[in-house]
């Protein structure tokens, strides 16, 4: 199948594709693969039992990038996939994901992205997933995605998990379980709009001795949204977690934060920090004595706060 | 080219009463001067320069930039036209880095010049360019950067708040001698410092002594240094013996 303007533009958008890369690939377009190649370390294929793709990436696998991006253009369809991603023993690779939903019509549009991440020992693994909606239509723009992360002993995950625009409702749910000398690093960026909800429910289990998580999120709701951000770090050996959320909050929008810690054992360190807070004042006045115009001050500030 | 006709500002206080911070100021800044505005903390000299900035609104009078009338033109308009102003306390932004500031400063400027106007200010480069001018930052550096964001803009007419409050002794000399070298015989640029530093008043082209929301005094240095040299200068240098590590020239 070839794909058209309106699918590269959505695919620029998401994972930055300017067309096709070299190295392994899976296009999922309206529940459909579209386009996929497996590279020499890194092997995807169709699970026989459910929708979905198996990402297998060989142990010792260095400096690789897959990308797996979606996008939904038919209005009113329903995707529902499950991805499995086996990050080898001692490997290195970035994972490019995303979704994209182009909707003209009235029917809502949505995805639903159950991922599950294991990520070998000893190996380093990136992930990156940013969601996008665009289109005239009344229908909503939804995505559900899922993400269980099991972070095996020494190894290191770090996920950034982004929504650009244009999203009607997302309800976020990640949980992960942190080995031995293992780290985890997952940061949000949310931006909603309009009348947009968007909530984040995180859960990390550190597990094993010595092992780390952080948890950063940075959102900004504006006009009429709603969000909703939940997060709790479980620490049950010797370890260090930390937990922050920061926010901006504009017009009418609702925010609500809640950062959990639960403790088990006395040698684990666990921090969070949680602010809300609108555009200062004296920020607007700086950058407007610089020259720019009060909006092109607040789109600087916002851009700068969800870089 | 920045006259200040019978120009008063007013706020209203917590107790719902209207009270005056200036009132009435005529001023007169002349191009390629420096000049010095002093005196007593809460004596009005921020609000003179946040009203020729725009940042706060004069109730009565005239602000005329060239002979054009500015007085309702807003901060970024002013800007526009040439006014720079460097916060005695800079906001911070979280996620805007150094050079994000310099870029927004003067658009299009190299990596090489803001590499210099960073050293100038006295912060290397290399540590200081990608760091975000956030929390992460003291406050001495943040007035580093404000000032190197001013001299940056290359303005006609810059106003420089207190820039050495809240700065360390080992910087102040240097920051206020880098805002002197390149306005003291500057015939393109107008410079304005609100200070205290009894190193920068002396050779300053005039002073304008501000008290109570008006000019109490103004003149030049050989006027006005005497009257006011008691009130500021370190009685206790002599005891002391502490040396200054930068001279100014």
């Amino acid at each position: 199948m070839k794909l058209n303007e309106l699918d590269l533009n959505l695919l620029n958008t998401i994972a930055d594709l300017k067309g096709v890369p070299s190295g392994a690939l899976n296009i999922r377009k309206d529940g459909q693969a579209v386009i996929r190649h497996s590279s020499p370390n890194i092997s995807i294929t169709s699970l026989a039992d459910k929708p979905g793709i198996k990402i297998e990436i060989k142990p010792g696998t260095r400096d690789e990038t897959v990308h797996i991006p979606v996008i939904l253009t038919k209005s009113g369809f329903q995707d529902l996939v499950y991805n499995t991603f086996i990050v080898g023993e001692d490997s290195e690779v970035t994972i490019i994901a995303g979704c994209g939903i182009h909707n003209d019509s009235h029917a809502d549009s949505s995805h639903s992205g159950i991922h599950t991440l294991i990520v070998k020992k000893g190996a380093r693994m990136k992930y990156v997933e940013k969601h996008y909606g665009e289109g005239s239509g009344l229908g909503k723009r939804i995505l559900h995605p899922t993400t269980n992360i099991t972070v095996e002993e020494g190894a290191s995950a770090e996920l950034e998990l982004v929504q650009i625009r244009g999203v009607d409702d997302t309800h976020r749910v990640s949980t992960a379980r942190v080995h031995a000398k293992g780290s985890l690093k997952l940061v949000e960026r949310l931006m909603t709009h309009g009348g947009q909800r968007a909530s984040s429910d995180i859960d990390v289990d550190i597990e094993g001795q010595n092992a780390t998580a952080q948890i950063f999120s940075r959102s900004v709701a504006r006009d009429d949204s709603a969000q909703v951000f939940k997060a709790s770090l479980n620490g049950k050996t010797e370890c260090m977690g930390h937990v922050e959320c920061d926010a901006i909050i504009m017009d009418n929008a609702r925010i609500q934060a809640m950062p959990a810690l639960l403790a088990e054992d006395s040698n684990a360190v666990l921090t969070h920090e949680a602010a809300i807070g609108k555009i200062a004042g004296e920020q607007l006045i700086k950058l407007m004595s610089l020259g720019l115009s009060e909006p092109e001050a607040v789109q600087t500030i916002l851009d700068g706060f969800l870089r | 080219m920045l006259i200040m006709e019978n120009v008063t500002m007013a706020v209203d206080g917590d107790d719902g009463e209207n009270r005056e911070i200036i009132h009435d100021i005529n001023l007169e800044f002349q191009p390629g001067r420096l000049y010095a505005v002093t005196g007593p903390n809460g004596g009005g000299k921020t609000s003179i320069a946040k009203v020729i900035m725009g940042i706060y609104k004069h109730s009565r009078g005239r602000i005329l930039f060239d002979g054009e009338d500015v007085s309702e033109l807003s901060v970024s308009e002013r800007a526009k036209k040439g006014i720079a102003y460097a916060f005695q306390q800079p906001p911070r932004f979280k996620g805007l880095t150094v050079t994000d500031l310099l870029g927004i400063a003067k658009p299009g400027m190299d990596n090489l010049a803001m590499r210099k106007y960073l050293r100038d200010v006295g912060l290397c480069p290399e540590d200081y360019m990608e760091r975000d001018v956030g929390p992460g930052l003291s406050g001495g550096e943040m007035k580093r950067i404000e000032i190197a964001q001013v001299l940056a803009r290359e303005a006609r007419l810059s106003i420089f708040d207190e820039p050495e409050a809240g700065v360390d002794l080992w910087t102040i000399q240097k920051l206020l001698g880098i805002i002197i070298q390149r306005f003291k015989n500057n015939d393109h640029a107008t410079a304005v410092i609100i200070t205290h530093n009894e190193n920068v008043l002396p050779i300053c082209d005039e002073i304008i002594v501000v008290e109570d929301g008006l000019i109490k005094e103004r003149g030049t240095p050989a006027e006005i240094w005497p009257l006011i040299k008691d009130d500021i200068e370190c009685k206790m240098k002599e005891q002391c013996r502490g040396e200054m590590l930068y001279e100014i020239e």
